[in-house]
């Protein structure tokens, strides 16, 4: 978007330079308070991931040893090594900077430096709730605006108590569920996983290969979390109904739907945005269960698995890394306010 | 020809409340070039016939009699024509901008919507110089076309609404209150445009307000109505000066007139609320508030009636001749 | 009215609560979703109470099933078997004592502290109303099954954990509501009088504040049952549940971990977690007619 470029000598208007430098001191502001604010709230992650994991958690060296006998000589080597022998503050400032420093310590399962697990696991989990996400999000904000603006008809009243009862099943149940309709009774699709080891390396057919993977664990997910969309945007639609501004597009003699999509849904995607980033909390959890039903080699499954070895480090790089991408999430949808609601600029 | 015409319109809502009647049997003209006002309280139905002309009612709301645009019945045109005639045909300057504008379209956009609808062949950027171009004949800078109305004062956003009126050249302006939430200053800015724009291009007018006092400086005509009817009709400036119903009478001197200093010693007004639509009072509805009412007044409802030259006045009392003020 | 002068003020307040009460009632009752999620509500709860009646609870002990391995259904086991041979039917019956005792009591907690730090935060303001606003609005970021898992992970999986850990996750909103109602009532002018006659905060809150709230925390529980539920049946089935009782959540932890679906045993898959999904829809439309009740923009919604 670009700025309100200065009238041309409008008596009315304000000179050009001051009502610019005016504009943009006020988004530098906006952006400090929201960074500010979510800077204190990812401190708040590293703190209690801290808190949970080295503090009620227990000693961690318990944990890597389980029940195999392990000498005091080795027990003490193996603190010395992973710093347990620092004083706490020390120990909290190390786990603070090496986490910033993208060092997060190594997989007691795998043997291996949890950024790898990280960086090799994510392109699944982006695919995957990538995919899901924009379906939802698509298919909630087109159902929901067309519920909103007709509401109590038919289509309405369908569409919400769809929405409601899948809303209210159990991702984990639907996911189990849909595997054994349409992979074990009707066979069309695979029942787990990313991609079959007998499909052959050319681009074409893995991708092919993937896709078709895809598609029970994103049909789960798109349906689990569309119907919370569905609501939001229907309410905000019915926010806007009845308003003076929809009575003057009416006026003007724009058809109903033209009423509709040039003017209910614009003002009333303003507050959907905020709530549908909000919610992204529940995407998260989503997409870790879904990948967990669908054995998908994402983050959520690594995350699934770790609880039960018990991976420790594994569970609290991915709690640092799912909360802090909720955080950022929520940091995105208040700078993209500032674009999209010209009024927020004013105040 | 014509321009005008409501005969015998009704409007009828249906709610929790059960049937309640807004309008009760108006009828009125209005020529081309000329300017027709009409007053009453909020809530004697002058809004309701306002949107009643484009259809602008909620489906609630049940429109009889018949409203002739030109000749044509607004009431039995089918969607498509009746989508045609919206702005083209007819325009409404709105009351409160604020609301009535997008808050999230940039200005010029919003005035050049309709020129785009009603004319496929009208490129974008055609429209948007139409826009500057309205913009400048209302007293805005055209760069204001890249606003968004809060950023405009309320005198600019009204002025925004009649350039937004005017986009598709139409041959009647209604303007609902246009001038109520401005300050003395810019209403009276505001009427001069609108008075100006009539005579320049010869539309007819059609101006609601509580304002009797506005209306008696900008209109030919005046009708004004209670309860859902019109009580009283006649040359704007005359039905303000020698109103011939006791309700016009009240509510010309409800605004003080500045410069006479008994108007300013005697406030006027009207003690009371204006009845409830749903239960409205035996004999005329406007008994219950009226100083000058007869026993008549309370047995039957008075029709609309010539009293003297062009003016017709809805009260026994101005019908059989006698002053409808007391003192 | 007219005897208002002899009551005393307190039988006035309760007349009217009684009164805006029947209000609400009147006005829930004509909403047909409402009415029904209410029923199946009620006839769940009879069930979950009902179930030692129905079936003896020795039909959930491993050691003492009669049945064979993932039976289909029979006219021994209406609805199959599990495993170990117990009958689907009597494991679901019974689950449901858990699923809703933890869910409901999950959410007591959870509005418990919620109302606590809403009222407080919204009465005493100042720089511990700012701390908890930003506290409870980190929580409502977070992903609530990421720091439920993690917290279960190190805590241990009891039912005393599950509750704690799902109320942990699920207060937020709650304060968020019960904030701005308070600062809502706190503008009140009656409130200003009550300062100036010297109540002080304690009584402002519990007097005047709290009353006015309290419908409105009862509404959204409504809401935040469900949640609740949903959230222990995820944690369940991951494993995290108490490895000792028998819930939905965990019926379908065992049923997946040996293999159900590959063995098309839908009779073991189904009953579980259809129960889930009726107990969570009954609350939803329950929660959604309160929520018309109390928010009439949304009222006539499906009458």
């Amino acid at each position: 978007m670009t700025e309100v470029p200065p009238p041309a000598g409008g008596a009315a208007a304000p000179p050009a330079g001051r009502r610019a430098r005016r504009t943009s001191s006020g988004f530098g502001r906006y952006l400090l308070k929201h960074v500010g604010g979510a800077a204190v709230s990812l401190l708040l992650v590293l703190f209690s991931s801290f808190f949970i994991f080295r503090l009620i958690g227990g000693d961690p060296i318990d944990q890597l040893t389980r029940e195999r006998p392990v000498s005091p000589e080795q027990r003490a080597a193996m603190r010395a090594e992973m710093g347990l022998d620092q004083p706490m503050v020390k120990q909290f400032w190390d786990y603070i900077t090496g986490t910033l420093t993208m060092d997060l310590g190594d997989s007691f399962q795998y043997r291996r430096p949890i950024f790898d697990l990280i960086v090799e696991r994510l392109p699944a989990t982006l695919l995957l709730s990538g995919t899901g996400m924009v379906l939802a999000v698509v298919l909630g904000l087109w159902i929901g605006t067309r519920s909103g603006w007709r509401q109590g008809s038919r289509y309405d009243r369908a569409h919400v108590g769809t929405g409601l009862l899948l809303y209210s099943a159990p991702t984990f149940w639907l996911g189990m569920i849909v595997i054994l309709v349409f992979a074990r009774y009707m066979g069309l699709f695979p029942v787990n996983g990313m991609r079959s080891p007998s499909t052959p390396p050319d681009f074409w057919s893995q991708a092919l290969d993937i896709g078709h993977h895809l598609v029970l664990p994103v049909l789960t997910y798109t349906a689990v979390v569309y119907a919370g969309y569905l609501m939001i945007m229907r309410s905000s639609i019915l926010d806007e109904i009845g308003s003076d501004y929809l009575t003057t597009a009416r006026a003007k003699g724009l058809r109903d739907d033209e009423v509709r999509d040039r003017h209910a849904v614009p003002n009333a995607l303003l507050p959907t945005v905020t709530l549908v980033f909000l919610a992204i909390g529940g995407v998260v959890n989503g997409s870790i269960v879904t990948e967990a039903v669908f054995s998908w080699p994402g983050l959520g499954s690594l995350f699934v698995q770790a609880i039960f070895y018990p991976d420790r480090p594994v569970l609290q790089a991915l709690f640092v890394l799912f909360s802090a991408s909720t955080i950022l999430a929520v940091l995105a949808a208040e700078i993209l306010y500032w674009f999209i609601d010209p009024r927020i600029r004013k105040s | 020809m014509t321009l005008l015409e409501f005969r015998d319109v009704h409007v009828t809502y249906t709610g929790s409340r059960g049937r309640v009647p807004a309008v009760r049997g108006v009828d009125l003209a209005l020529e081309a070039g000329q300017v027709l006002g009409v007053a009453g309280e909020s809530g004697c139905g002058k809004s309701t016939l306002a949107m009643a002309v484009l259809r602008l009612l909620p489906k609630s709301a049940e429109v009889s009699g018949e409203i002739l645009l030109d000749g044509e019945d607004l009431l039995t045109m089918g969607w498509g024509r009746l989508r045609a005639v919206r702005w083209t045909g007819a325009s409404i300057v709105f009351q409160g901008a604020m609301h009535s504008l997008n808050a999230v379209q940039r200005i010029g956009r919003q005035v050049a919507e309709p020129m785009l609808v009603h004319d496929k062949d009208l490129s974008a950027a055609k429209a948007a110089k139409r826009a500057e171009a309205l913009l400048e004949r209302v007293g805005l800078p055209p760069s204001r076309a890249r606003s968004f109305p809060h950023e405009l004062s309320g005198g600019q956003r009204q002025r925004v609404m009649i350039a937004m009126a005017l986009a598709c050249d139409p041959d009647l302006i209604i303007a609902d209150e246009a001038t109520t939430a401005l300050d003395v200053m810019v209403q009276a800015q505001v009427l001069q445009l609108i008075s100006g724009l009539v005579k320049e291009r010869g539309v007819g007018l059609v101006m609601i307000s509580h304002d009797l006092s506005v209306l008696s400086a900008t209109c030919d005509t005046a009708a004004v109505m209670y309860a859902g009817k019109v009580v009283e009709q006649g040359p704007a400036h005359e039905v303000f000066a020698r109103a011939r119903h006791p309700y016009s009478a009240a509510l010309g001197a409800a605004f003080p007139v500045i410069g006479d200093p008994a108007s300013r010693r005697n406030p006027g007004g009207l003690a009371g609320d204006p009845p409830d639509p749903g239960r409205l009072p035996e004999g005329c509805s406007f008994r219950p508030r009226c100083a000058v009412a007869v026993e008549r007044c309370g047995e039957a409802s008075p029709e609309l009636l010539e009293v003297e030259g062009a003016r017709l006045s809805a009260c026994f009392v101005a019908q059989e001749g006698e002053p409808v003020v007391l003192g | 009215m007219t005897a208002s002068t002899t009551t005393s003020p307190r039988a006035l307040a309760w007349a009217r609560r009684r009164q805006s009460f029947a209000r609400s009632w009147a006005a829930y009752r004509a909403q047909r979703t409402g009415m029904v999620g209410l029923v199946l509500l009620g006839a769940i709860v009879v069930l979950a109470l009902a179930a030692p009646v129905l079936i003896d609870e020795s039909a959930l002990s491993v050691t003492q099933a009669t049945g064979g391995r993932m039976e289909p259904p029979s006219a021994d086991f209406p609805l199959g078997t599990d495993e170990v041979g117990r009958s689907v039917l009597a494991l679901t019956l019974w689950g449901s004592r858990l699923s809703l005792l933890i869910g409901l009591t999950a959410t007591v907690v959870a509005i418990l502290i919620g109302t606590a730090v809403g009222v407080t935060s919204g009465h005493i303001g100042g720089a511990y109303g700012w701390f908890a606003l930003r506290i409870s609005d980190w929580f409502m970021v977070l992903p609530s099954l990421v720091v439920a898992i993690a917290l279960l992970a190190v805590l241990g999986r009891s039912m005393g954990t599950t509750i704690l850990v799902i109320a942990l996750v699920s207060w937020s909103g709650t304060t968020r509501l019960v904030r701005a109602q308070t600062l809502t009532v706190q503008a009140r002018p009656y409130l200003e009088r009550a300062r100036a006659l010297g109540a002080g905060h304690w009584h402002q809150m519990t007097k005047h504040i709290l009353p006015n709230v309290l419908p409105l925390v009862l509404a959204s529980a409504t809401l935040l049952v469900p949640s609740a539920i949903l959230m222990e049946s995820s944690l369940a089935w991951l494993g995290l549940g108490d490895p000792n009782v028998v819930s939905w959540g965990s019926i379908l932890n065992r049923a997946s971990d040996n293999g159900a679906v590959s063995a098309h045993a839908w009779w073991y898959l189904l009953p579980p977690g259809l129960a889930i999904l009726l107990v969570v829809l009954a609350f939803m439309m329950c929660g959604r007619a309160l929520e018309a009740v109390f928010n009439p923009r949304l009222r006539g919604e499906q009458g």
